[in-house]
């Protein structure tokens, strides 16, 4: 290929969508995706000789799914589709791949980052001991691998993600002990106005809740976690109900999770703008109201610019396609990119409610005791940490990590960097704003001993 | 030893053949390693600084918490590497060769 080309990175629905965008205006582009099918997360694709129907897999979500890889499908022989394949770095003069153990650049002319989210989790006591999963991950074993990930789970955490996962637990069979939400039900009437944005959701939420309750299961909300007991494998979780009792619920399993953190790493390397999001609680990348980053060329959508849900993952990702053709000198009607933008709006809002309702648990870091793993990496634990924010002085986030190295190790800091932020600002007694965020570094994920570069 | 994971369906896949830390195994064609292993075992591998037993997290290919290694010593993602018959895969790490 001569020309530098548009590349979109990740074929979740954003970048399904915004390629798409691209292949309408006559272009080709290169659609990169780590993973072996198209889908991301939501509409995750279980392997080819597995034989249950969407409807078992995807649920009310059915219809949406296969659309989207049914598109996919008329797509394919009109981009340049390359699974199995990491974006790994990126410079001025070209996107690093790795595939099959081959590492190459490719020259890029504009770039949407469509790279999705990845579980956001406060560290509890115990926690990695066998048996213990994100709350994607143990939903991501149903989907699509027809396993679950125990008989006797519990799912502890906060967010649709957690009612969710645990119905669809219950539903395949699993005997749920419990659902334990460390957001205290009160907060669900402040967020209502927000919610209300979109009734529909907000409707399905209540039937998932209503239908646990239905089917038995112990619901609470406004927990503590104290610590997961178990000898090699989880056998039990303590904690602490809202009226301050202690409370111990036996398992077989553990599904963790508070909401979602936006991969931005790639983002990161190519020196785009970051703003820390307080309704989040995160650093995102800064954008403008159609994808563009602050750096020419490079566009956001979908979760990894900010988790909105699946349905603005389509809408952003086509609207990022829009500016980036625009950008390009094509021409875009005006009204689709309104139309767009239109369509964002209440998921903006209800995004809002769903961060009101269900906040990442910032409150449980400081009582995490010392001896509590938060870089499960490198066994770094919470008293590592704050030893670093103490006699070493390390006020942010980069100088604790080059002093005790958390967030240095394989993953990144994707599993800790948030929980060690929220650790080292609760020990120097600072906002979390104050001691900044993980740098992203090239390899973004670990390459293999063996990969060959080419020239 | 019990297995953490249980299977709820798609049983009529073909048989795959593996051998973990010198163990045979069977596993379904479209299992994942770490499905594979784990609907048989309880965990995975130790943890290289604390020597715990670890046996993934996220399943998505982000906390690199499942690498198990080959008998010649790649490292693999066991949440996102399919299952071939007649792999060798080691739960501890041993120098990489560079032979296949
Ligand atoms: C584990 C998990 C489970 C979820 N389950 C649900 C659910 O059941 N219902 C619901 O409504 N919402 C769910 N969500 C939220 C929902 O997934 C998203 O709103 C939606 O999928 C976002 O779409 P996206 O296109 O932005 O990103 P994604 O769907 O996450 O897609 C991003 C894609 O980019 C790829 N990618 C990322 N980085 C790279 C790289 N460097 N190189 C190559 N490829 C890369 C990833 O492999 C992935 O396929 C879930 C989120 C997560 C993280």
């Amino acid at each position: 290929m001569d020309r530098p080309a548009v590349i979109v990175i990740g074929a979740g629905p954003a970048g399904i969508r915004a390629a798409a965008r691209l292949v309408q205006a006559g272009l080709r582009p290169v659609l990169i995706e780590e993973g072996g099918r198209e889908g991301g997360q939501i509409y995750r694709r279980q392997p080819a000789n597995f034989t249950r129907p969407p409807a078992a897999l995807y649920g009310a979500d059915a219809g949406r799914a296969t659309r989207l890889h049914g598109d996919f499908a008329a797509l394919r022989a009109q981009i340049d589709w390359r699974p199995e394949t990491l974006a790994w770095g990126v410079t001025e003069d070209g996107l690093m791949l790795l595939r099959e153990g081959r590492a190459e650049a490719l020259p890029w002319q504009a770039m949407i980052l469509a790279t999705g989210a990845t579980e956001r989790v406060m560290p509890v006591p115990g926690w990695t001991l066998p048996g213990v999963y994100g709350l994607g991950g143990a939903q991501i074993a149903l989907k699509a691998q027809a396993a679950l990930i125990g008989q006797r789970p519990v799912f502890l955490g906060t967010g649709p993600l957690l009612y969710l996962v645990a119905w669809q637990y219950a539903k395949a069979g699993a005997d749920v002990q419990a659902v334990l939400d460390t957001s205290p039900w009160h907060l669900r009437l402040r967020a209502a106005p927000w919610l209300a944005a979109r009734p529909g959701m907000l409707a399905r939420g209540l039937r998932y809740t209503a239908d646990l309750r239905r089917r038995g299961v112990r619901l609470a909300g406004g927990v503590t976690p104290l610590g997961i007991e178990g000898e090699g494998q989880v056998a039990a979780l303590r904690w602490r109900d809202a009226a301050g009792r202690e409370q111990r619920t036996e398992c077989d399993a553990i599904g963790l999770g508070h909401g979602l953190r936006s991969e931005t790493q790639l983002a990161d390397l190519l020196q785009c703008d970051f703003a820390f999001d307080p309704v989040a609680r995160q650093w995102l990348p800064v954008r403008d109201a159609d994808g563009r980053s602050t750096r020419t060329g490079v566009y956001l959508a979908g979760d990894g610019a900010l988790a909105r849900g699946a349905d603005a993952a389509e809408a952003a990702g086509q609207l990022a396609a829009c500016a980036a053709l625009r950008d390009l000198g094509h021409p875009v009607d005006e009204l689709e990119m309104t139309t767009l933008r239109g369509r964002l709006r209440p998921m903006g809002r209800f995004r809002r409610g769903i961060e009101t309702a269900f906040p990442w648990p910032a409150r449980l870091a400081a009582g995490l005791p010392d001896e509590t793993v938060i870089c499960r990496c490198e066994s770094i634990t919470a008293g590592d940490i704050r030893a670093s924010a103490r006699a070493l002085d390390a006020p942010e986030v980069n100088r604790a990590k080059a002093f005790i190295r958390a967030g240095m190790g394989r993953c990144q800091g994707r599993v800790c960097g948030l929980a060690a932020a929220e650790v080292l600002a609760a020990a120097r007694g600072v906002p979390v704003e104050q001691v900044g965020r993980l740098r992203g570094a090239a390899p973004v994920k670990p390459l293999p001993a063996a990969t060959e570069f080419a020239e | 030893m019990a297995g953490l994971f249980h299977r709820i369906g798609e049983r009529e896949r073909r048989p795959v053949r593996l051998v973990v830390d010198g163990t045979p195994l069977e596993a379904l064609e479209g299992d994942t390693l770490l499905v594979a292993i784990l609907t048989q075992r309880a965990a995975l591998r130790l943890n290289e600084f604390d020597g715990g037993p670890r046996a993934g997290f996220c399943l998505m290919g982000a906390c690199q918490d499942c690498r198990v290694w080959t008998e010649a010593g790649e490292s693999l993602r066991a949440c996102s590497t399919p299952v071939a018959e007649g792999m060798r895969i080691l739960t501890r790490e041993v120098a990489w060769t560079g032979q296949p």
